[in-house]
This record gives C-alpha cells, sequence and structure tokens, in this order.
C-alpha cells in the first residue's frame, strides 16, 4: 500500500493526542508540562512537511523554520521562568501557581 | 514505496512510543531522553517527505539546543518526584478517553479526506533547470527574497528571548563584596567626605541653679 496524505497527518493527529493527554496527567511537574508542548509542536510541524511535500509548495517549510525558531525562544524563556519559580517556591506544581489569583 | 510504507511505520510506531514514555515517565531525565528520541524520529519522518534541510535543522536545533538546555534544567531542580508523581494515573481515565478520541475523530477525517498520493512536480525556481532543485538551495532562495523582512523579526524574537532569559535568571549575591566600576569611577568627593561647620570654643553652659537633679546621667 503506498502511502497517503491521510498517513501523515494521522501521525500529526495522534502525536497532538498523546500531548494533549501528557498535559492532563502531569499537573505536578511544570517541566514534563514544557515537554509536552514542545511535542505538540512536533506535530504542528508534521503537518506544515507533509502538505509542503504532497502539494509541491515551499512555503510550508518556511513556516516549519519559523515554528521552530519561536519555540526555540518559547522554551527558553518557559526554563528561565521555571528556573526563577523553583527558586522562589522550591516546587514546580503547576496547582500552587495562585499567587496572582487569577 | 514499498520500502518506504514499511519505513514510515517503523519510525512511526518508535516516534508514538516514545511521545507516551515522555508523558509517562517517572524520572525527568528519562522523559527529556524519549523527547530526543521522539525528535530523532520526526526529523527521520521528515527526511522521507523530502525536507532534508529541516530534518537537519530539526536534530540539531532541538537535540542539540534546546533538549541540552532541559536537561541542564532537570538536573539543576530537586525535584520531589514523589510528591511529583501523586495522584498521576487519577487522570488517566479522562485524558485517555478525550484522546483517543480526538485521534480517532481526526484520523477518521484525515484519512479519508487526503487520499493524495502521489508527489507533484515540484515548481522550478526562476533560473534552475527541474530535476537539480535542492531542497536546501529552495529553501535559502525563499527565506532571503520573498520572507526577508519575517526573518529579521525571528532574528530579533530570539535576541529577544536571549535577553528575557538572561534578565530573569540573573541575580545579585549579597554576600559579595564586588563593586560597580562605573560607580566607582562616577563617586565625588561629597559622597564620601562630610565638612561640618563648627565654631572651635563653645561657651561654657550656664550654671544650673541648685535645683535637685532627679536623674543623673552618666
Amino acid at each position: 500500500m503506498t502511502l497517503t496524505l491521510g498517513h501523515f497527518l494521522s501521525l500529526g493527529a495522534m502525536l497532538f493526542a498523546l500531548s494533549v493527554i501528557g498535559i492532563f496527567l502531569n499537573r505536578k511537574n511544570l517541566i514534563i508540562l514544557l515537554m509536552a508542548i514542545e511535542l505538540m509542536l512536533l506535530a504542528v510541524n508534521m503537518n506544515f512537511v507533509a502538505f509542503s511535500y504532497y502539494l509541491g509548495d515551499m512555503h510550508g517549510q518556511i513556516f516549519v523554520f519559523f515554528i521552530l525558531t519561536v519555540a526555540a525562544a518559547e522554551s527558553a524563556i518557559g526554563l528561565a521562568i521555571l528556573v526563577q519559580l523553583f527558586r522562589n517556591k522550591s516546587n514546580i506544581n503547576v496547582d500552587e501557581l495562585n499567587t496572582l489569583k487569577g | 514505496m514499498d520500502l518506504k510504507a514499511g519505513l514510515f511505520y517503523a519510525f512511526s510506531a518508535i516516534l508514538l512510543f516514545a511521545a507516551f514514555r515522555v508523558v509517562t515517565a517517572r524520572n525527568p531525565v528519562h522523559a527529556a531522553l524519549y523527547l530526543v528520541l521522539s525528535f530523532f524520529q520526526a526529523a527521520m519522518i521528515w527526511m522521507l517527505l523530502k525536507a532534508e534541510f529541516l530534518a537537519i535543522v530539526l536534530v540539531l536545533v532541538y537535540v542539540g539546543a534546546v533538549m541540552v538546555l532541559f536537561l541542564f534544567v532537570v538536573m539543576m531542580l530537586d525535584i520531589n518526584i514523589d510528591s511529583a508523581r501523586q495522584g498521576f494515573w487519577r487522570h488517566f481515565p479522562l485524558a485517555g478517553a478525550v484522546g483517543a478520541l480526538i485521534a480517532l475523530e481526526m484520523a477518521a477525517v484525515l484519512m479519508g479526506g487526503f487520499r493524495i498520493s502521489e508527489e507533484p512536480k515540484a515548481v522550478p525556481v526562476a533560473g534552475q533547470a527541474a530535476g537539480q532543485v535542492s531542497n536546501t538551495r529552495d529553501l535559502g532562495i525563499l527565506l532571503y527574497s520573498e520572507y526577508v523582512y519575517p526573518v529579521q523579526i525571528a532574528a530579533v524574537i530570539l535576541l529577544v528571548a536571549i535577553i528575557a532569559a538572561i534578565a530573569l535568571t540573573l541575580r545579585e549575591r549579597k554576600d559579595s563584596k564586588h563593586i560597580g566600576a562605573s560607580e566607582q569611577i562616577r563617586v565625588k568627593a561629597g559622597d564620601r567626605l562630610r565638612l561640618v561647620k563648627m565654631e572651635a570654643t563653645r561657651p561654657a553652659p550656664p550654671p544650673i541653679a541648685d535645683a535637685a537633679p532627679t536623674e543623673e546621667k552618666p
């Protein structure tokens, strides 16, 4: 059987669903939450690359390039915030982040 | 084509397994290492899709830089794993149901809706014969012609990220005796020396009448 665009899109969907499960499960560990967000971005990038290949359009790959840039910036700032949080509260439990009373 | 399908299924299986282990691993270091594995598998799948440059960038940027950053942070923080794992599987039924629902619905729509199986002929970039199109060259031409301003905005975003990360984590030590050089240079005599005008001699206090002093201070 030959690979279709649907195969790659389904793979992206499954990866996205797995990261949603991860966000549900890891409510007490912010660092794994950040990793789950990285996996979500990977799933989105997979869709972009698959469409770019099957539609013969390079612009999708350019978008992946920019998503990688933003993801790198996001993880750097996220980890910096995480380190600050650990210094102040000495744990990284999401449920205890209620100082702002949001 | 058959080999390609087999490779795709093998890579996808490893990718999904690694992603599952990322979100369920007990030790955060193991989670980070499984994340490295899943990025590698994704890079291989992108190779199958003929996005060679992005696959290499994914390995270099993610496995090389971002994951090392994650590992450093994991090792710097002293996380109590037992309290972090408390009640971990309690949310699993709900999370699994939601995740399975998302995956099944999307797969049902996507597998039926996108049956494109042939790669269309790539549009040759101007000034280049079709068939000699290199992925990296294509990307470079697009990036530096059509997407010049977005590239510069991306550079600014990275700069902001650097500054923000440093500003967030930089702290001054309280017990340090270090003085800023600019502060030392900018100092004036008035900051260090205080001139007080006072008389050289003081007139003797008037003699106090013989009132009984209630308190005598030494």
